[in-house]
């Protein structure tokens, strides 16, 4: 009898998700329940129209997180599939209820910001795009956040090195701070295992 | 006429008020503040990236760093992700300890923010009573952990050792001073004119403002939202816990501070309950999992297999299945929220820190618009920032 109850709850959980489904269509790609909350796939030309009926309709009103994912290390990632998830977190506060929606993208490729929909995405969306490189459209000051004025490459891409490419030093000739390339090495100290795979 | 033309004013990453390094451009008309662009990342650390190459257990220092006035309840969030993760629930004693020291860092977080922000708006004495209050919970965090600030207490699967012996004594005899204690802070400010006038009507955020700009905790709550993490989704054993949460009404600084100096005087009802069981209870405080927890010394003497898990759980650390997880707490300054992906080897893929503080800045420029400069330091004091998280 619990059984039933807790499917009947899943059910629950994911028909909600089913008007959306039937106003967009493919552009749903994916309705699954995660660990924790419902995760959805969106594809990423509606990602806006699908966010302010989530927000509307669904009652989703807070934008609690967004961040960037690089999944081209990921052993579950194929060449077909983007580079990059960016996830949305997203709470209600009447519903009390969490849901967690993917978008995938590729580099180069132009994914449409929501802050029209919540302000709160305006700086989340600039520290993804400094952290990994995805150009948010229609966003109003997409600028670096969190790195150096002037800072080289996206560092939390899985082929930027630990390290980093520059080391600061203070040059008393020049009186100033300068960046110079870096001679640190990449040591690892714990290699990084599965389980089950012998090592020696 | 005389052409005016904007001022702008570059306030910090050196200034006092800052609370650590903040610069923020602030464009003046006159007196008022057109505009106002935060600049962070001051005190940015990579934490993110440093994740990915280290094992869940490495991991756990990194947290006592983001927030830094607030340590374990950092702590907490990340090992609750965890812990969802592995599927596994630490024994209930755990829980109560992990309860019992979130309410005392919500003490500390809040005893630091009150004298801070009270110093940054003209009142010296607050500040130097809550240190004196800070100093007894840093005792308790060091008999627990060896450290003071830095616990690393609280892990995944349960918590680092069992409480040392005369420990809740000391802990019951500080809630039972701590209550009046607060009526003190009280005295100092509640009814104190110049603080009124500094803060009521400054920074108002309405329901539907907080809501858009991702506020949470205190923040949403002076809002007059009823949100509180610990009640509407709780976690370990919050919900056997006897508590009030205090909402605002207006959404104005003055609101945010009743709230927050309500939280002690909770927060201290929760510790209170907390000790009572933990006095009664006796039992395990980490989990049954010679894999995900190291250990005891003692058997490590005189048998080989607990020499190997110990060995394999401090270098190898432990495999967490493959997944994703989003796991929140509610901190003493909003939702503080770890998401976790995991590939299923021994570190993690990506892990990305929620941190309320980062939300809560970012609408510096909506709260401080139109007011006086001398607000942006009252409306920063307010929203409780710390560069530890916001720049992570």
């Amino acid at each position: 009898m619990v059984m039933n109850e807790e499917v009947m709850q899943k059910e629950n959980v994911l028909s909600e998700f089913v008007s959306l489904q039937e106003k967009f269509g493919d552009a749903v790609a994916q309705v699954k329940e995660g660990i924790d909350c419902p995760l959805l796939v969106i594809d990423k030309a509606s990602i806006v129209e699908v966010c302010h009926v989530l927000k509307s309709e669904l009652g989703y009103e807070q934008m609690i997180d967004l961040c960037g994912v690089d999944m081209s290390e990921h052993p579950s990632h194929d060449e077909k599939t983007p580079r990059f998830e960016i996830v949305y977190h997203l709470l209600s506060v009447t519903h009390n209820k969490r849901l967690r929606v993917k978008v995938l993208v590729n580099e180069r490729e132009m994914l449409d910001s929501v802050t029209e929909v919540w302000p709160t995405a305006n700086w989340f969306e600039r520290e993804a795009f400094d952290m990994y490189g995805v150009i948010f459209n229609h966003h109003p000051d997409l600028r670096r956040l969190l790195t150096d004025y002037g800072f080289e490459g996206h560092p939390l891409r899985k082929d930027f090195p630990l390290v980093g490419h520059a080391e600061i030093f203070f040059d008393e000739s020049q009186w100033r701070c300068v960046y110079k390339p870096n001679k640190l090495e990449n040591r690892v100290l714990i290699p990084k295992t599965w389980p089950g795979v012998d090592r020696g | 006429m005389a052409e005016i033309k904007n001022y702008t004013l570059n306030f910090g990453p050196q200034h006092p008020s800052a609370h650590g390094v903040l610069r923020l451009v602030l464009e003046l008309d006159g007196e008022v503040v057109e505009r106002a662009d935060p600049h962070i990342g001051l005190l940015h650390r990579g934490t993110e990236k440093l994740f990915e190459y280290k094992t869940y257990n490495q991991n756990i220092p990194y947290f006592d760093r983001f927030d830094y006035v607030s340590m374990m309840a950092n702590e907490h969030a990340y090992a609750l992700g965890v812990e969802k993760l592995l599927g596994i629930t630490p024994p209930e004693r755990a829980q109560y300890i992990r309860v019992m020291y979130a309410e005392l860092t919500r003490i500390l977080n809040h005893t630091l923010w009150l004298g801070a922000a009270a110093l940054d708006i003209g009142a010296m004495t607050v500040f130097l009573y809550c240190f004196r209050e800070r100093e007894d919970i840093f005792d308790y965090y060091e008999e627990v952990s060896g450290a003071r600030m830095h616990a690393a207490y609280i892990r995944p699967g349960g918590v680092a050792r069992d409480l040392p012996e005369g420990l809740l004594e000391k802990i019951q005899g500080f809630t039972e001073r701590f209550i009046g204690y607060v009526d003190e802070y009280e005295t100092l400010l509640t009814e104190n004119r110049i603080w009124k006038q500094r803060t009521v009507d400054i920074g108002v955020v309405d329901k539907e403002a907080a809501l858009d700009w991702g506020f949470t905790g205190p923040m949403i709550r002076g809002s007059g939202v009823a949100w509180d993490l610990r009640k509407t989704q709780p976690y370990d054993v919050y919900d056997k816990m006897d508590f009030d949460i205090p909402v605002g009404a207006t959404g104005d600084s003055y609101d945010r501070y009743l709230i927050r100096v309500e939280e002690m005087r909770q927060a201290n009802r929760i510790i209170q309950q907390c000790v009572a069981w933990l006095k009664e209870n006796e039992g395990p405080v980490k989990v049954d999992d010679y894999k995900l927890t190291n250990p005891p010394r003692a058997t490590i003497k005189d048998d080989m297999e607990s020499l190997i898990h110990h060995f394999k759980f401090f270098s190898e650390g432990y495999h967490v299945p493959e997944g994703e997880v989003y796991a929140a707490v509610e901190h003493p300054k909003g939702e503080f929220g770890v998401y976790i992906v995991s590939d299923g080897s021994n570190k993690p893929y990506r892990m990305k820190v929620r941190a309320p503080g980062f939300a809560h800045l970012q609408a510096m420029d909506y709260m401080a618009r139109g007011h006086m400069l001398a607000d942006v330091v009252t409306i920063l004091g307010t929203q409780d920032i710390v560069f530890g998280e916001v720049d992570r």
